[in-house]
């Protein structure tokens, strides 16, 4: 990025696991630098089982990487010291806290910040709003379908106004007319503010509609980018009709020629694994 | 309905079936020498029936049975917060956890009701004796209910409290407690159970007051029917503290999907 200082930069990033019965230890991520600048919306492609997620620990701070730098707006970022404090992160798995409402769960983060009750949950009922979740503030987790959890948990990191968005395949268990909605609906939510998002996906698909960039990785162990392709589509989309574009097209096709072969190498070792 | 008909046939059945074969001149003693052997050895429910009546009636039973449900209260209160605490810390402190693992195995493995005479030396014949031995039962089944659920609290779950800003503390507050508490009260019937027992038993080896002790008093002169009496009173109102712990349960775990539940938009 030519623009500023990148909003979040992982230089040279290593990940190495150690094996748990003392054999060879599993590189997960080698050598990868990555950046998101600031207002962009950047996707990571890969295969299954590739690292994806590991990546997007390391960005979250979750995770210590073995070797290499990660930098938020400039500032080196230390999992030692905690968390990376300006990064929201959506997580693939369900991540709701089921003991408590929905508006409990949205205004969670507040609560933690120690924001004042009544101001926490006239927010909360605002971002309820947003997300389409109006008058279901009330229901726990259980009681809701797996979209409306989605769109909760898009509340919950949303509403503390994160600068950096992670997301780590968040509408991968929806089905592909939900998950279209939520993608659109993602996308009118980060137009209004413009976050830099690091989304993590699959779905080549999904990447092109959602992204202005999307970095291919390549098949795991020790994966790292491969591609790294501009989306210059205009702005705002509409996910589901932005697949029938030939611009679109075009780019699927660039995208996967690259990808392809990645994703069989990965299929052939998990089928000799 | 049918079901409960059909449960009613069985006492009805058990109950006739008891007083055919013990009631002294009804049937020829086919096992026993003399007419009233069973009677002597087994009761006869009416007898029963009789004794818990002049026991309410008179008032006599409720001194006592005040008595056998404060020790298991005090003792289930006990040992239930006492579980809980050692359940947390353990579960959060890898160190203290390692450390103490032995202990924990062996006192659990312990046939903890041999300590019965024990407390009673420290705590003396009073309550807290028994209250003692109640909170020992209880103390270890909350204890591992609660080492387990924290352990496998979901590290998403926690991931993501930490990404929402929560710190020690408040993870603590917001997720390991919560997700126990869950846990604690899967383990309330069983650990409603073992005060009561706890409160028996302690009566049973030494007392001035209690069913346990009515019992004892009844089994020391040959009064088998005051013993059944006994029985059946502590039977009912071990129905009773469960269905407390239930109506609670409820209460408490709305959050919770019931298999029954299909509300869902």
């Amino acid at each position: 990025m030519t623009r500023g200082v990148p909003a979040l930069a992982l230089e040279d990033v290593t990940c190495r696991f150690a094996a748990r019965d003392g054999g060879a230890s599993y590189v997960a991520v080698a050598n990868t630098t990555l950046t998101v600048g600031a207002g962009e919306f950047v996707s990571v492609v890969g295969p299954t089982g590739c690292g994806k997620s590991t990546l997007l620990n390391v960005a979250a701070g979750l995770l210590a990487p073995s070797s290499g730098r990660v930098s938020v707006f400039g500032e080196a970022l230390q999992p030692e010291q905690g968390v990376n404090r300006r990064a929201g992160y959506m997580f693939q798995a369900d991540a709701l806290m089921p003991w408590r409402t929905g508006i409990e769960n949205v205004v969670a983060g507040l609560e933690f910040r120690g924001v004042p009750r009544a101001a926490a949950r006239a927010q909360g009922e605002t971002w309820l709003r947003r997300v389409g979740l109006a008058g279901f503030g009330d229901r726990y987790p259980h009681q809701m379908s797996g979209g409306m959890r989605k769109r909760l948990a898009l509340a919950q990191t949303l509403i503390l106004s994160p600068d950096i968005l992670l997301m780590d395949e968040p509408f991968s268990a929806l089905d592909i007319q939900t998950r279209q909605l939520m993608e659109n609906e993602l996308l009118a939510l980060w137009a209004e503010d413009r976050k830099s998002v690091l989304f993590i996906t699959h779905d080549l698909e999904e990447a092109i509609s959602l992204s202005d960039r999307v970095v291919v990785l390549a098949a795991g162990p020790g994966t790292h980018p491969i591609g790294d392709f501009r989306i210059d589509l205009p702005r705002p989309r509409d996910v589901s009709e932005i697949r029938m574009t030939p611009a679109f097209l075009a780019l699927h096709k660039e995208i996967w020629g690259a990808m392809k072969e990645e994703v069989l190498k990965a299929y052939a070792s998990q089928k000799a694994a | 309905m049918r079901l409960r008909s059909l449960q009613i046939l069985i006492f009805a059945l058990l109950i006739a079936g008891w007083y055919l074969l013990t009631a002294p001149d009804l049937i020829p003693a086919f096992y026993f020498e003399q007419d009233n052997r069973a009677a002597f050895f087994f009761g006869e429910p009416q007898k029963v029936f009789w004794v818990i009546v002049a026991w309410f009636a008179t008032g006599e039973i409720f001194s006592h049975l005040g008595v056998t449900l404060l020790e298991t209260v005090l003792g289930f209160v006990i040992g239930s917060v006492f579980g809980l605490g050692v359940g947390l810390w353990l579960a959060l402190s890898r160190t203290a956890s390692a450390v103490t693992e032995p202990y924990i195995k062996g006192f659990n493995s312990m046939p903890r009701v041999v300590l019965a005479p024990i407390f009673a030396v420290w705590f003396g014949l009073g309550i807290w004796s028994k209250v003692a031995l109640g909170v020992t039962l209880v103390f270890f089944v909350v204890f591992f209910n609660v080492y387990q659920g924290v352990r496998e609290v979901s590290p998403t779950l926690i991931a993501n409290a930490r990404m929402l800003g929560a710190s020690q503390r408040q993870l603590l507050r917001a997720i390991y407690l919560p997700s126990a508490m869950s846990w604690v009260f899967a383990s309330l019937h069983n650990a409603v159970g073992l005060a009561f027992v706890g409160a028996v038993v302690g009566e049973y080896l030494g007392s001035s007051q209690g069913v346990g002790y009515l019992i004892l008093q009844a089994e020391g002169t040959f009064d088998i029917n005051t013993v059944f009496a006994g029985i059946v009173v502590l039977t009912v109102f071990a129905l009773v503290l469960d269905a407390i712990v239930g109506a609670v349960e409820v209460r408490l775990m709305t959050w919770q999907p019931r298999t029954s539940e299909t509300e869902k938009v």
